[in-house]
């Protein structure tokens, strides 16, 4: 069955159009885009008055399966990005057992085609167990599917390691990415380090425990002339690093989150353990720098850090509460409310960081933009429409929101994964 | 006098010098109580109010419990251990389980920071924070105060000095919110890996010239150095602590002559201060302790809503 999209404002990465378009979708690839199709046999959908985006990709979330299935499943994971207008989810492997050998990398990619909706690609472990001891089998992982390899939630420590992950993912071809964290400089820590924290009696993690990982990291890129992408940037001094390391043609790429672009450590200050996250919320000027970065391409890409947790574990204390929050659903809301509304970014830079950067910086060569011949993935937002973040409504298994009572602008009204409405509102 | 109104004692940040001071008058009377024969007043008969501890303490817990009990009020103790806490109960779900059981007032005591704002936020009953994390133990703060009225007639414009480890201290924070608010003008002192820059915030100058303090302050407040901390290598040595910034003998010398030495113990002597101190004449520890009974009483009394009615059996 073939799609038809009457009247759409297609925003693409390099431009937004003026005239709406229609677009036809057969075999699960964009076939034509013209100013008027005619298609009896097509489903067809009208965009009047929505702006029709690439369908979004989100480079980093967290499905809990296999392990901890109480927080997410593959199947709740992927329903909450099909709600949220992504097309293409990649999953970090800190799972219970972690996705660091062929099986457990083969159980996600099959669960995954099992449920279709979406696609959605496992991220491998850089080390074995995530433990920064022995590399993984990094042909193997990537033969099994994975798009990527990161030992997120967990930082490769180890100097020599991360050197040999980055000589040896080189010759693999597959992207490495960093949590960017030294955990000596952060052991123990819950929330940013300063006036706050001090202030709370908690304990703080200065944001140097990033920057210096960034640094290092930047600098074995530099030696290596290897890739390296760095994972939810939340320091103003980790986008002066990157910004002048892309300026000496270093091949580094970095994301941010909608927490990190949104909120500040005050969120901490009612110990609202939804807000307890990493990296942690950080300053005014943190937020306003990643914003800054995100213009100017610093930063490439927008990231969920998509992070359920069950009710009964952010319901402990701040130091025994887990970190994260989650982030599908309240995404696009977000970037529309804090980015394109205040005029940071413009619709077809949202296309950018949301749908082609994600696309490009993975290799994923038929996805990021409405084209023909590209892959079907289409996501239709409302720019207007005015929502509330409401717990109840959280197709996720987990609402562990600092969002939830917030008044949003911009929302998803339909979700289109190679021809196929998966979503619609 | 001003009324009382709060129904929960959570710390001393947000409490106005009107509030310290009926606590402070308050205990005075209460005071009064417990150096009588008949150690008792009905005050709070027919309440429950229920010590909920969940990192241990001795004197803390036994100066609540004896302050509830002279008021006649009916207590119950809850240490960690004993309870469900170590199959993964959380602090709330306990204490929402306790208050089930109709009690009138909970004493929460936590190794996190804001334990007691969430309970407080979630329950009826008063909650009184007995030390939370690194953050706030307001009673200890508040009967701190209290001795320092009854030792020097005064708070407002004396120099209070803290010193150690203020970066993991509550009764550092504490002291630093109701001693600025009474006016008193509050120096904290002590390593430099202990001090955190950011506690200029909070209202507290900082001096690391230990014998330039002592010289001008009229109380002097050594924290207990926690030895964990000498492993999370905070400190090059215990000894080198104590050699520059444990009180003794020698450095008391240079002190005002009518300074009173304060801790809030458990002491560590012959670290932060020597035994000599401790025990010697400007020392008030042991009145510390003395007057925390009658503190807890005052707040008990307050929170428990006997407002209006008189102190019976005066």
């Amino acid at each position: 069955m073939s799609l038809l999209i009457k009247n759409a404002v297609i925003v693409n990465a390099d431009k937004l159009a003026k005239q709406p378009r229609d677009i036809l979708i057969e075999k699960g690839v964009i076939k034509k885009i013209a100013s008027s199709i005619k298609e009896e046999k097509a489903k067809t959908i009208d965009t009047k008055g929505k702006l029709v985006f690439p369908g979004l990709i989100d480079i980093h979330a967290h499905f809990r399966e296999p392990g901890e299935e109480h927080k997410e499943t593959i199947e709740s994971g992927v329903m909450a990005a099909a709600k949220g207008g992504f097309t293409t989810v990649m999953c970090m492997p800190n799972t219970v057992p972690v996705i660091d050998n062929r099986s457990i990398a083969e159980l996600v990619v099959n669960e995954s085609h099992r449920i279709g909706l979406i696609n959605c690609i496992p991220i491998g472990a850089i080390t074995k167990g995530q433990n920064s001891q022995e590399l993984t089998d990094m042909f193997e992982l990537k033969e099994a599917g994975c798009g990527a390899l990161s030992d997120d939630g967990k930082c490769v420590s180890d100097s020599h390691l991360m050197r040999l992950a980055m000589e040896y993912a080189k010759m693999v071809d597959i992207l490495l990415i960093q949590h960017c964290e030294d955990h000596a400089l952060s052991s123990g820590s819950v929330m940013n380090e300063g006036v706050t924290s001090t202030l709370l009696g908690l304990k703080g993690d200065p944001g140097l425990s990033e920057s210096v990982i960034v640094a290092r990291d930047i600098e074995l890129a530099h030696y290596l002339d290897s890739r390296i992408h760095f994972a939810h940037m939340s320091l103003k001094r980790s986008v002066e690093l990157i910004r002048a390391a892309k300026a000496r043609g270093i091949k580094v790429t970095a994301e941010a989150t909608p927490h990190h672009f949104t909120l500040t450590e005050d969120e901490l200050k009612s110990f609202n353990t939804n807000a307890k996250v990493h990296p942690p919320l950080r300053t005014k000027e943190d937020v306003e720098a990643i914003k800054a970065a995100l213009r100017d391409g610093t930063i490439d890409c927008i990231v969920t850090d998509h992070a359920p947790h069950a009710r009964e574990d952010k319901e402990k204390d701040l130091d025994h509460a887990p970190f994260g929050m989650t982030g599908l659903e309240t995404a696009v809301g977000l970037a529309v409310t804090e980015l394109i509304e205040p005029r940071v970014l413009s619709w077809s830079q949202m296309a950018q960081t949301m749908s082609a950067a994600p696309a490009k910086i993975m290799g994923l060569k038929n996805k990021g933009a409405i084209q023909e011949g590209l892959d079907g993935d289409v996501t239709i937002i409302d720019p207007d429409e005015e929502w509330i973040v409401c717990e109840k409504d959280f197709v996720s298994k987990s609402n562990n929101s600092p969002f939830v009572g917030r008044k949003l602008k911009g929302r998803v009204t339909e979700t289109i994964r190679a021809g196929k409405i998966v979503f619609q509102q | 006098m001003s009324e009382w109104v709060k129904h929960d004692l959570l710390d001393l940040q947000d409490m106005s010098k009107a509030e310290i001071e009926i606590i402070l008058e308050t205990a005075k009377s209460f005071k009064e109580v417990s150096s009588r024969d008949v150690k008792k007043v009905p005050a709070l008969r027919g309440k429950t109010v229920v010590m909920l501890f969940f990192e241990p303490s001795t004197r803390t817990r036994s100066s609540f419990e004896l302050a509830a009990k002279r008021l006649s009020a009916d207590t119950i103790n809850i240490a960690a251990s004993s309870s469900s806490l170590s199959k993964g109960e959380s602090a709330l779900d306990t204490a929402r389980n306790i208050e089930a059981m109709n009690v009138d007032a909970i004493v929460v005591r936590h190794s996190s920071s804001g334990v007691p704002q969430v309970l407080s936020k979630n329950l009826n009953a008063s909650v009184i924070n007995a030390g939370d994390g690194c953050r706030s133990h307001p009673t200890q703060a508040l009967l701190d105060m209290f001795t320092i009225q009854e030792k020097l007639g005064r708070i407002g414009g004396l120099k209070v000095a803290i010193l150690g480890d203020i970066r993991h201290s509550r009764v550092a924070r504490s002291n630093i919110w109701g001693l600025t608010t009474m006016g008193a003008e509050v120096t904290v002192c002590g390593p430099s890996t202990l001090v955190p820059p950011e506690i200029e915030d909070l209202g507290a100058k900082i001096n690391y010239d230990i014998r330039e303090v002592i010289r001008q302050s009229d109380v002097l407040m050594p924290l207990r150095i926690q030895m964990e901390r000498q492993q999370q290598k905070f400190l090059p040595s215990l000894r080198e602590y104590a050699k520059e910034f444990g009180i003794d003998k020698k450095k008391l010398e240079l002190a005002k002559k009518d300074v009173i030495i304060m801790h809030p113990g458990p002491t560590n002597r012959g670290l932060e201060v020597s035994a000599e101190v401790a025990d010697g004449e400007y020392s008030v520890i042991l009145n510390q302790v003395t007057n925390g009974v009658a503190v807890r009483m005052a707040i008990l009394y307050l929170l428990l809503g006997a407002k209006g009615k008189s102190i019976e059996g005066k």
